[in-house]
């Protein structure tokens, strides 16, 4: 998809429409819906810098009890991750208010790995969000 | 793409007869919603708005960058002495406000009434 603010929505309904097709329970569709448009909106602003020419790729495979989404672009990837946010410092002014996205993927998924691309390029952050087990 | 964030301002009493602010958002909050968000905030009169409820019963979408939008108005709510409650947030949103530590400095509320109680 385009490398546009908004186009995120796309993935979002996308994923939960497998995400439900798969089994699992509305919040946790709700928790994916949201980690994959943070992903997405990282991808656009950071990865693609806004760059209506470049896509942003997301890949979706459905396994037995598994759904692991991929989310590329053409930037070079994280080097590290940036420090969990802090609202006390962000109120006081001692951290921009911006910077939670990351955060909250990975507190609403089962697995986050980001992983550059190699030659600077098709970085891509992968989630992972499990089925619950079934009940005995 | 995103639906375009609307946002009015309605003026109530709360129980005890102070005069309460009601900023109700509609659609959805991200990047682009700074006007309708902190400019709907910036327009209240600080020396004489001193309670601010923050209606989301309307809202579909809020995105990081939209939750960064609401800790500015908390910042500048704090640094002007103004106390703030929320409502209306869906069940998923409460719990990512909650995750990114908002409680502690706006309360969140299913409803007005009670967010009108709490202020």
């Amino acid at each position: 998809m385009p490398s546009r603010l908004g186009y995120e929505k796309v993935a979002m309904s996308t994923a939960a429409s497998v995400a439900k097709l798969m089994g699992f329970r509305q919040e946790r569709i709700e928790d994916l819906k949201t980690a994959i448009a943070e992903a997405c909106i990282n991808a656009i602003e950071h990865g693609n810098k806004l760059n209506d020419g470049l896509q942003v790729g997301v890949l979706l495979n459905a396994g037995e009890d598994a759904l692991e989404i991929k989310v590329i672009d053409d930037g070079r990837g994280m080097k590290t991750l940036p420090p969990r946010p802090d609202i006390d410092k962000k109120i006081h002014g001692e951290e921009d208010p911006r910077g939670m996205g990351m955060f909250l993927i990975q507190a609403l998924v089962d697995e986050a790995e980001w992983v550059a691309g190699a030659n600077g390029k098709s970085s891509y952050v992968r989630l992972v969000v499990r089925l619950d087990p079934p009940n005995e | 793409m995103q639906t375009e964030t609307k946002s009015k301002v309605e003026q109530i009493s709360s129980s005890a007869g102070h005069p309460v602010s009601v900023l109700r958002f509609e659609g959805d909050i991200a990047s682009t919603s700074k006007e309708a968000v902190l400019g709907a905030y910036q327009a209240l009169s600080k020396e004489t708005v001193k309670l601010i409820l923050l209606d989301f019963t309307k809202v579909d979408y809020i995105n990081s960058s939209g939750i960064a939008l609401v800790i500015q108005l908390l910042i500048e709510a704090s640094n002007a002495g103004q106390k703030v409650a929320a409502f209306g947030l869906s069940a998923h949103f409460t719990k990512v406000f909650t995750m990114v530590g908002i409680t502690k400095y706006a309360g969140l509320n299913p409803d007005q009434a009670t967010a009108l109680a709490a202020l």
